[in-house]
């Protein structure tokens, strides 16, 4: 790119002006002062861009929050929490199928896409020869780049009577449909966090593994693994972020029956479909059940946020 | 004479005891190493598996989206606005340009500033700890939720109505980690060779940034705008309660207007029409791929460095 040479004449071009000031001594104490007080606002405008961030962040909680609390208050925290009826037309607000929809469709989507990450990710930094490498990896850089609707219509399309089929039910539209789009939707978080915690593993460990006599496979699940841990449960909390925040593909094929969730090929809905669903009519109390909702999904996420926090920050030390 | 051939007969014993001893360890040595080569053997197997799942599922739903809707692409599809079941996508494209020019331009020169501000300015502490957990905290949000927001505040407490100038707004700060992180990746990878040199030539620390470090970033840079690119065409969930749905062509910015990806939901939710559904997911997915392609490169030209 560019070499030092260059990089000297350019500077060298832009101190001129300073030479020059350089004949009037008062000048130029003066104007190295105003130097100093512009690049000191400079860095207050940095500082202001990346607090940008924190204040978004304040921000958002805090109207979340204020629009939520109310309805959740009127209605009673806790029959609004284990509530196990949400009927709108009759102002009964329960979320607790909704909560436990989430739960369920995170679960399936842990079980089916955790493991096959996390052997994708091993193969990627310990088995693929090259050649290979250089088509999984931009597989999965691509699976993360296709949008959710698409993953939504996918599954709409293949997944869902592809279960009507098999498991001969009436309708596929089902929490096990939405746990195999979401796993396949956290398939590519996984993979790429849990491959760059494999690869941050240092080689003597495994150099250390394989001397004793351990096998390549036995060093890959007793050595490198667990001292990868950390970073590959930070790639799990991610997926589990992603597969609980996911909307508009899980509304696509879960079915969105607001009710307890009953079997694995039986309709459910999330807490995200919830608000997405109903939001667009909704008025009154029933509007603001919804923030309500969100309220709680924004209190899972934060937990969820601060477990990462809390684990990538004992990783760092 | 006894007493001898006892002896033997003992040394003997031991002898054979000895050998079945040995025998057992070795035969027990030999099924635990084959054990351990059929367990090592199921793993690779497992490992092997997976990832050709993992690419097997892109490739399945890569060529079920393009050869069902590569049929229905044509010029008409591509150049007129929808009605109902007929039209094509036109204003939706540009629905779609317009959101991610407005939304990329908020949040670039802020996320640019920010990562800036993070690598060459701040010092290790609280503050630097708190603007890295609002970025993480940030990239965890769920869509839906800053789609809730983006009504709360922008739609209607700063009253821009359902319009492109909300959505973007909303999107600019759900992409801000993105730039951030990204950026600062790309600053950290400029040689400190090149700020030490133009330090020394008696450059000032913003003329240093502004002369030296940005230029040599700028791969990074456009790396993470077009990643946000990639991240605002595939947004639903956000833009459906902000930007609205209306499908015309858009003629302001304070226009209601759906971008490609609401649109194709739409079409499949309320179940307009499939054709319609498979040829708007093709062009989607043929837009993202280029968009994952072009950054590739651009991260490319940043880390080789």
């Amino acid at each position: 790119m560019m070499n030092v040479d260059e990089v000297a004449t350019m500077v060298e071009v832009e101190e001129e002006p300073a030479k020059r000031k350089k004949i009037v001594p008062g000048k130029t104490v003066n104007s190295s002062k105003w130097r100093a007080i512009w690049e000191k606002i400079i860095e207050i405008f940095f500082f202001l861009c990346a607090s940008t961030a924190v204040i978004s962040v304040i921000v958002i909680t805090i109207y979340i929050f204020a629009q939520g609390t109310p309805a959740i208050l009127k209605i009673g925290p806790l029959k609004f929490v284990l509530g196990k009826l949400w009927r709108p037309e009759a102002e009964i607000f329960g979320v607790l199928p909704m909560i436990i929809g989430s739960i369920y469709a995170t679960l399936g989507a842990i079980i089916i896409g955790v493991p096959i990450g996390i052997f994708t990710a091993i193969f990627l930094s310990e088995l693929a020869p090259g050649w290979l490498i250089k088509i999984v990896r931009p597989a999965v850089e691509l699976l993360a780049g296709i949008p959710s609707v698409i993953y939504g219509f996918f599954g709409l399309v293949i997944i869902v009577p592809l279960i009507e089929d098999k498991l001969n039910v009436s309708a596929g539209n089902s929490l096990l449909a939405a746990s195999i789009i979401l796993g396949i939707m956290i398939l590519p978080t996984v993979v790429s966090i849990s491959e760059a915690a494999i690869r941050a593993v240092p080689q003597s460990y495994k150099e250390g593994s394989l001397a004793m006599g351990a096998s390549h496979i036995q060093t890959i699940f007793k050595v490198i693994l667990p001292a990868a841990r950390s970073g590959i449960l930070a790639a799990v909390v991610l997926g589990i972020g992603r597969a609980v925040g996911e909307t508009m593909a899980v509304i696509l094929v879960a079915g969105n029956a607001p009710m307890m969730p009953k079997a694995l090929t039986g309709p459910i809905r999330t807490l995200t479909a919830n608000i997405a669903i109903e939001m667009g009519y909704a008025y009154g109390l029933h509007r603001e059940a919804l923030f309500g909702s969100g309220v709680i999904l924004f209190i899972f996420i934060m937990m969820l946020n601060i477990i990462l926090n809390v684990s990538t920050y004992k990783a760092g030390e | 004479m006894y007493l001898l051939i006892r002896q033997v007969n003992n040394v003997n014993m031991r002898k054979t005891i000895d050998h079945l001893l040995n025998c057992k360890m070795l035969g027990k040595f030999f099924s635990k190493f084959s054990m351990r080569k059929t367990i090592d053997h199921l793993l690779t197997t497992c490992i092997w598996i997976s990832s050709f799942v993992t690419v097997g599922v892109l490739a399945w739903i890569l060529l079920h989206v393009l050869l069902n809707g590569i049929g229905h692409i044509n010029w008409e599809f591509l150049s007129t606005a929808a009605k109902g079941h007929e039209g094509g996508i036109l204003p939706m494209i540009v629905s779609t340009v317009a959101v991610v020019l407005v939304a990329v331009g908020i949040s670039t020169p802020i996320g640019v500033c920010a990562a800036i501000y993070l690598v060459e300015y701040a010092k290790p502490g609280k503050v630097v700890r708190a603007i890295r957990f609002a970025t993480e905290t940030l990239a965890g949000i769920p869509s839906i939720i800053y789609g809730m927001f983006g009504m709360i505040f922008f739609v209607n407490l700063l009253k821009l109505g359902f319009s492109i100038l909300a959505g973007a707004v909303t999107l600019s700060i759900m992409v801000l980690p993105t730039i951030v992180r990204t950026t600062e990746e790309a600053l950290k990878a400029v040689p400190i060779g090149f700020k030490e040199g133009s330090l020394a030539l008696g450059a000032s620390k913003l003329r240093t940034i502004s002369r030296v470090i940005l230029p040599s970033a700028i791969p990074g840079i456009l790396a993470a705008i077009i990643l946000s690119i990639g991240r605002i065409v595939g947004e639903t969930a956000a833009l459906y309660f902000t930007a609205g749905t209306v499908p015309r062509m858009p003629t302001a910015i304070m226009d209601s207007a759906r971008t490609l990806s609401v649109h194709l939901y739409l079409l499949v939710y309320e179940g307009i029409s499939f054709e319609k559904a498979y040829a708007t997911a093709t062009v989607l997915v043929v837009v993202v791929a280029l968009i994952n392609f072009m950054a590739n490169r651009m991260v490319m030209v940043f880390k080789k460095h």
